[in-house]
């Protein structure tokens, strides 16, 4: 064994595991990488068995969790080494110390690929193996076809091949592209004829991952993989080494069964029934037997089956033995088994109308929520809310409240989002619903989101006979000596608004609400205080008739908080004390609060949110596609006219669900451009009063933001006015040098109000110069954009994101690009769901060399509201060159070649921002110029070279910059290549890129105005001497 | 995480959106993190088809064995799995593989033993 020569490598395990603590291990180890960094300094003088000894005690660190930087080079050293003892270390530890990402891989992309064409079967397989394993996009480029040649050979032998096909396989998850469609399909038919076990699950694995992309394209396959799960089923012809505790290769059964997972239908009527038999032997023959690998092996195959079959939809008989079998998992001990069978439960519950069904096991899935295993309550908690129903949700949730003190913190707060959902959209009555609402804040507040408090306001306010009640539970509530805030704060509101309901009840009259509410106010934040000084004058107002003693207490509470340090807090009671002095005049502004319009609960929305994991999502999902909640009345809907100050509140309004509209003001201000709505907040109460702004939008202030340092003395004025006039400008003329880059053009911009965040052109600057980055955002979409350059070809990726919670409709998107760049783009959807982000691919190719890019043409809807705009993309000249290396001679030579125009270009240019050189050389880099340092002897000038690349032809370009010390405003720049037109267009981009740097650039420097700095003096004399 | 649940839960866990499947063997610990939608058990079972290979080739695999042969392991697991998906699932052919390995290396061994020889021999 190697080992067992390699005595210093155990010597050295020996002494780590020695080690007493983690400090005398990281002593050793540090001296141990020390001893190895100063043995492969003098690498001349390690003998082979050295180098392999260092790099396998490198791998051990490495392993032990530190970080070893060096040491790469002589492990990819060993892979070229001629023997296959070196070869299979440098295989096996650069798998594992590299990864696809280091740019080192690339130098040994020939070796690998040597070893995989050349003779040797076993440096065949080494090679296959680590590209398999490791192996990343240069990789697929460079040896693909090799790869699949072996894969296809019919004289390599198993071992190679099934390397061969998994190897394929990490290929082709790197990049699709390798496998060119056409001849495939065939070939995976033809190898799927393969009777060695061992190559055919390696030939599975590659299927599914080409099924799961392309499913049309392998019709073909689907009959043989039938063959073959009958074959294994039967038990026919699997040698004995195939069989896995007696059962015919579970993972092939596995993998086949999930290459036709991804098929749509199976339709042949033949096949289908050949599969369905299949099925039926696995769903029948499966026992529960001791041995434990074998059960496991067995159940394996039966999920997948159960998967298949619920994928296929099949005749009811299959798909009831099914949930028969599922019925059975979720009661058994094995906890294994119960898993899988709650998560197929769910599972099923997306696919078949089973819920009646699956009820019956009811008990049994709340019996799992109390299971000990974290994994098992969450999967039952799942269950238990995907098949909840009007039917069931008072027991559902009735456990879910239980469960609720005993869960562990990391679930309980969508524990509680579930137990609300459920609740409202299942209650039998409302007033169960607000009586589960409440309990589930009384017994678990720390983990009650808002949302959950607002919905319930939001539905007792449009339910108008279950204001009473809830008012009457939320004194009973408040009277409590110790309460919950989140209680204090919902419960307060609702007394404020509904409690003048009660009046004649006992203990319910307006002295003792007040008293009660006072109690608490005291004790509570300042947010809660604000919501209870507003219940306090609703509460007084509703006396009626006036109680002198109730007023002296209120006004008394309002003076307390005359001096609040919380400004919020202040007006609030400023105001309210003004207000009681007025009396009757009171009732009018303190009205109830108006219906709310009709909306989607934003607690399933958050609930899709909050979701981590897939199969849950799933089931959130499920939710969301049912009917909309059945507890809301319409009530008091805005009319979705064309009014645009409207608009903008009900988008607010709809985006979030706070109750109140003021704090959806204060929420949205910094994203949705308001315009009346602000403005209506800016003011103090008083001011609205007096110009009879609506007083629903009023009332809004009792608990929204009053924004204290309006002016108010003019009521008309809010800052959405002066957002308004900061909004960006959307043509910022840039300087006269780039006048023609403008990025923007706002077809028709005036009537939506919809405005970007930042300067367009903005973006696109910071783009020409980076290869991701944003292209443009406003308050509902962001469009970023991601692209990898190579030579003439180019690849972006395009990130519609929609920020709004409503789905973003009459997307269109389309790619124009001028003549000389060709461009080929996927389909923007029309339709981007909320917060949902799709990503649209561009292929661009360079023919030519232009100014002119690419331009999107983006538009899409808001409400009725077309929002319009043409995107410059970043398909500038800059993307298509490459640095490249000159040596000063070749320079020389060359740039005398090159004699003058117009080859040769020469221009002063003025105006440009001042730099040091070393910055100026940083930007030229950010172009993919590259920079030669020491090849011009004046310490002022810059020397470049490029190559750009268009169609089949690179064109090499050389630069000189000459900078004058003394008036850094002004160089001259010369630009040469063999293409005229060439030369002329990067001249141009430079000196674009020059005049105009992107504030990126130089973050940290003023932008002296450089166009006032032109005093053109003479080019100095250092700018004379050309070479 | 693995390490704060007990004995007799499921060998399930979910992890940000992934799952984790693992087993425990006496001290040693096997995990494997799969999608969430995987087959779980055929991946438990995975699990338990390398330990046993592992457990053919050193002999009642211990703990010690891995830590000091952590690169026939390596290789081992290589053999097993390549890109994540199960290279060969009968054990013989696995071990056959192996034990030719081997004896590549022994030989490569005795060569340059052989070598050294005759090359100490040369300059004595």
């Amino acid at each position: 064994m190697a080992l067992s020569g390699m005595r210093g490598l155990s010597v050295f395990i020996s002494d780590v595991r020695n080690c007493q603590n983690k400090e005398q291990e990281r002593v050793r180890v540090d001296k141990e990488l020390a001893n190895i960094r100063t043995r492969f300094k003098n690498e001349r003088g390690l003998s082979v068995y050295e180098k392999k000894k260092y790099v396998w005690k490198i791998l051990y660190i490495y392993m032990l969790g530190y970080d070893v930087d060096f040491g790469h080079m002589e492990t990819m050293a060993l892979i070229s080494a001629p023997k296959y003892a070196e070869k299979q270390v440098g295989y096996i530890v650069t798998s594992c110390l590299l990864n696809e990402n280091h740019n080192f891989l690339q130098l040994v992309i020939n070796t690998v690929r040597n070893d995989i064409v050349g003779r040797n079967e076993t440096f065949r397989c080494l090679a296959l193996t680590m590209v398999g394993n490791i192996g990343g996009r240069e990789f697929s480029e460079s040896l693909a076809p090799d790869v699949q040649k072996l894969l296809m050979s019919s004289s390599c032998r198993p071992i190679v091949r099934k390397k061969a096909a998994l190897c394929m396989l990490r290929l082709y998850r790197k990049n699709p592209d390798v496998v060119n469609t056409d001849g495939w399909p065939e070939c995976m038919a033809h190898l799927l004829n393969e009777r060695d076990l061992g190559v055919l699950i390696a030939v599975m694995s590659l299927l599914v991952a080409l099924v799961a992309n392309t499913p049309e394209a392998y019709w073909n396959c689907v009959p043989k993989c039938v063959q073959i799960l009958e074959r294994l089923t039967r038990g026919q012809d699997v040698p004995q080494d195939y069989t896995y505790y007696g059962i015919p290769s579970p993972w092939l059964q596995v993998k086949t069964m999930r290459v036709l997972q991804y098929f749509p239908s199976i339709e042949d009527p033949s096949i289908r029934k050949s599969l369905l038999n299949v099925l039926q032997t696995i769903l029948l023959r499966t026992d529960v037997v001791k041995n434990i690998n074998k059960n496991n092996a067995s159940h394996a195959v039966l999920f997948e089956a159960l998967s298949l079959v619920m994928h296929l939809d099949a005749e009811k008989d299959l798909m009831s033995q099914c949930i028969v079998l599922l019925g059975k998992f979720v009661c058994v001990r094995e906890p294994n088994i119960r898993y899988l069978g709650l998560e197929n439960m769910t599972r099923m519950l997306l696919v078949a109308d089973v819920v009646d069904t699956i009820r019956k096991y009811q008990a049994q899935i709340i019996a799992s929520l109390k299971d000990p295993d974290n994994s098992i309550r969450r999967r039952s908690l799942d269950l238990l809310y995907a098949m909840c129903d009007v039917s069931n949700a008072k027991n559902i949730v009735e456990e879910l409240l239980q469960y609720l003190t005993t869960a562990d913190f990391g679930i309980r707060e969508e524990l509680a989002l579930k137990a609300a959902i459920l609740s409202e959209k299942f209650a039998p009555d409302l007033s169960w619903y607000v009586d589960a609402v409440l309990r589930l804040i009384d017994k678990a507040g720390d983990f009650v989101s808002d949302d959950i408090w607002y919905r319930v306001v939001q539905v007792v306010t449009n339910n108008d006979d279950l204001q009473a009640y809830a008012a009457e539970k939320a004194r009973n509530y408040l009277d409590k000596p110790a309460v919950h805030e989140t209680m204090v704060k919902v419960s307060g509101y609702l007394l404020g608004e509904y409690s003048h309901l009660l009046a004649r009840r006992p203990g319910c009259s307006s002295k003792e609400i007040f008293h009660i509410i006072k109690e608490k106010i005291s004790a509570v934040t300042t947010v809660t205080k604000a919501i209870l000084l507003s219940a306090c004058v609703k509460v007084l107002m509703h006396c009626q008739p006036p109680n002198q003693e109730l007023f002296e207490q209120a006004t008394a509470t309002f003076r307390r908080y005359e001096n609040s340090v919380d400004a919020e807090v202040q007006q609030r009671a400023v105001e309210f004390l003004a207000l009681s002095r007025n009396g009757l005049a009171m009732v009018d502004i303190m009205a109830e609060m108006p219906k709310f319009p009709e909306r989607q609960s934003a607690l399933l929305k958050k609930a899709v949110d909050t979701d981590g994991d897939a199969p849950e999502v799933s089931a959130t999902k499920l939710r969301l596609q049912q009917q909309n909640s059945m507890a809301l009345v319409v009530a008091d809907r805005r009319p979705p006219n064309g009014d645009l100050h409207l608009l903008s509140v009900t988008e607010a309004g709809a985006s979030n669900q706070y109750p109140k509209h003021a704090a959806v003001a204060e929420s949205q201000a910094s994203e949705v451009p308001h315009s009346s709505q602000s403005q209506v907040h800016s003011n103090g109460a008083t001011q609205q009063h007096a110009s009879g702004t609506p007083h629903g939008d009023l009332l809004g202030d009792l608990i929204g933001t009053l924004a204290i340092d309006a002016p108010p003395a003019e009521p008309t004025t809010g800052p959405s006015d002066s957002q308004a006039l900061e909004a960006p400008p959307k043509s910022p003329a840039i300087s006269a040098a780039s006048a023609d880059s403008l990025a923007l053009v706002v077809l028709d911009a005036a009537p939506t109000q919809v405005q970007p965040l930042k300067s367009v052109s903005e973006w696109f600057r910071e783009l020409s110069v980076k290869d991701s980055g944003v292209l443009y955002e406003d308050p509902y979409v962001q469009i970023g954009l991601k692209a990898e350059w190579r030579n003439a070809q180019g690849r972006m990726v395009l990130f519609f994101g929609n920020k709004f919670t409503a789905p973003l409709r009459n997307v269109r998107g389309s790619v124009l690009s001028p003549p000389h760049i060709r461009t080929r783009s996927a389909v923007v959807p029309e339709t981007i769901p909320p917060r949902a982000q799709v990503q649209v691919p561009v292929d661009v190719a360079c023919i030519g060399a232009s100014r002119e890019t690419a331009v999107l043409d983006f538009s899409y809807n808001v409400e009725y509201t077309p929002v319009k705009v043409q995107l410059k993309l970043p398909t500038l000249l800059n993307k298509f060159l490459q640095i490249a290396p000159v040596s000063a001679n070749e320079f020389v030579a060359w740039w005398r070649a090159l004699g003058g125009p117009p080859s040769k270009i020469q221009e002063v240019v003025r105006g440009v921002r001042p730099m040091p050189l070393t910055d100026m050389a940083d930007l030229f880099i950010r172009l993919h110029v590259g920079v030669l340092p020491g090849l011009d002897p004046n310490v002022n000038n810059i020397v470049a070279a490029t190559t750009f690349y268009s169609g089949t032809a690179a064109t090499l370009c050389l630069v000189r910059v000459e900078t004058d010390p003394l008036d850094r405003t002004q160089m001259r720049l010369t630009v040469a290549s063999e293409v005229p037109n060439t030369t002329y267009e990067l001249k141009e981009l430079m000196k674009e890129q020059l005049v105009d740097i992107p504030s990126l650039a130089q973050p940290s420097r003023t932008s002296a105005s450089s166009l006032a700095a032109m005093g053109l003096t003479a080019p100095a004399a250092a700018l004379a001497g050309l070479i | 995480m693995i390490l704060s649940r007990g004995p007799k839960l499921c060998n399930f866990l979910e992890w940000r959106g992934l799952k984790v499947v693992y087993k425990r063997y006496a001290s040693l610990y096997f995990c494997m993190c799969v999608d969430a939608d995987d087959n779980e058990l055929e991946t438990l079972e995975i699990i338990h088809h390398f330990v046993e290979i592992l457990d053919r080739y050193f002999g009642n695999v211990c703990e010690l064995d891995l830590i000091f042969n952590f690169h026939k392991a390596y290789y081992i697991l290589d053999e097993v799995l390549i890109a994540g998906e199960l290279q060969e699932t009968s054990k013989k052919s696995v071990a056959r593989v192996i034990a030719a390995q081997d004896t590549l290396i022994e030989h490569a061994k005795e060569q340059s033993n052989s070598l050294s020889n005759i090359i100490a021999q040369a300059t004595k």
